[in-house]
């Protein structure tokens, strides 16, 4: 997966309104791209549950945290809306996974692994993350020493 | 050399879960392994670990894990405990609670505190107060900080250091072997 000290390549995301998320929305600040295989199966449920409730801290700590999935932008929204998590999603629906796969998280199974990635405000990895396997949920701790470090 | 000022943020990085403290609610005979459990009132998971570990020999300290996108009363339902706690009556609020998981809205918990025979105005105000919820978010964040990510998350205390249970590992524990 991408390293630390590498810069984000050019990248088309859709956010929940169909509006684009590229590059160049990382720039000037930090932020915290969360990785995920599925809206609404139940690890990814846990995790926007889990990093919900640590959203202010992470605010606080200056970081802008952000769901990537494969899904269609409107289950994104489901999945969220039914959470009641306010996290904003991005979609890497089409072309399917093509940003995870520049970004090297995309699982032959055809969803993203269960990755971070913390991206400095110059567009460059700052640390990056990927969980043993789809099932494992990364602890929130994690991202908390990476924005500390 | 002066200690650098400490960042409240930097408290949610990585710690091992803390052994034990004067705040924690403990129960069980002295002697027995002694568990460390995270977590949530509404969880069916919890209630599930909870009626095996009542007919198991262990010491449990309970510390609050509530996610409340997950479970929307696990945080009302975390501070009715502590409330309770404040008068004398945490453990009996707590079973009371995972027993009946369906009644967590503030009129079953108003229930519940009478039935305990608890000063309903005084558990009613301290249950919204500041230093319960404070409370509750002392054991979260220090559940965050040990890297739990869901309840019930179990850990053994051995000498002094909690090390985390694995489900082979709470299984040996509930068949009465802690090794």
């Amino acid at each position: 997966m991408i390293e630390p000290g590498t810069p984000i390549p050019e990248i088309t995301l859709k956010r929940g309104d169909g509006t684009d998320f590229t590059r160049a929305d990382l720039e000037g600040k930090t932020t915290v791209l969360v990785f995920y295989p599925f809206a609404f199966s139940s690890v990814c449920t846990n995790q926007f549950n889990l990093y919900q409730e640590v959203l202010p801290d992470l605010q606080q700590r200056g970081a802008t945290v952000y769901g990537v999935s494969c899904d269609a932008r409107y289950s994104q929204t489901a999945f969220i809306d039914r959470l009641g998590v306010t996290i904003e999603q991005l979609s890497d629906f089409e072309p399917k996974g093509a940003v995870c796969r520049a970004l090297g998280v995309y699982h032959e199974g055809g969803f993203p692994q269960r990755a971070l990635v913390i991206v400095g405000p110059d567009g460059v990895v700052q640390w990056s993350y990927q969980a043993p396997s789809p099932r494992d949920l990364p602890g929130a701790n994690l991202i908390f020493d990476a924005l500390g470090a | 050399m002066a200690a650098p000022p400490r960042d409240p943020v930097s408290e949610l990085g990585s710690a091992p879960a803390p052994p034990l403290n004067d705040e924690d609610h403990r129960r069980g005979p002295e002697g027995a392994p002694l568990l460390i459990q995270y977590a949530d009132f509404e969880c069916p998971f919890c209630a599930v670990i909870h009626a095996r570990l009542a007919a198991t020999p262990v010491q449990l300290v309970f510390r609050h894990f509530p996610v409340r996108s997950g479970h929307p009363r696990a945080w009302a339902a975390a501070c009715a405990a502590e409330a309770a706690g404040n008068q004398g009556r945490f453990w009996e609020m707590h079973d009371s609670l995972l027993a009946d998981q369906a009644r967590l809205e503030d009129p079953h918990l108003w229930d519940r505190a009478r039935r305990l025979g608890l000063d309903l105005h005084r558990f009613d105000a301290e249950r919204r107060s500041d230093a319960v919820t404070a409370r509750v978010r002392r054991d979260f964040r220090s559940g965050v900080r040990a890297g739990v990510v869901g309840t019930p998350a179990v850990f053994l205390l051995d000498g002094g250091t909690a090390v985390r249970l694995g489900k082979a590992g709470v299984e040996r524990v509930l068949a009465g072997s802690a090794a």
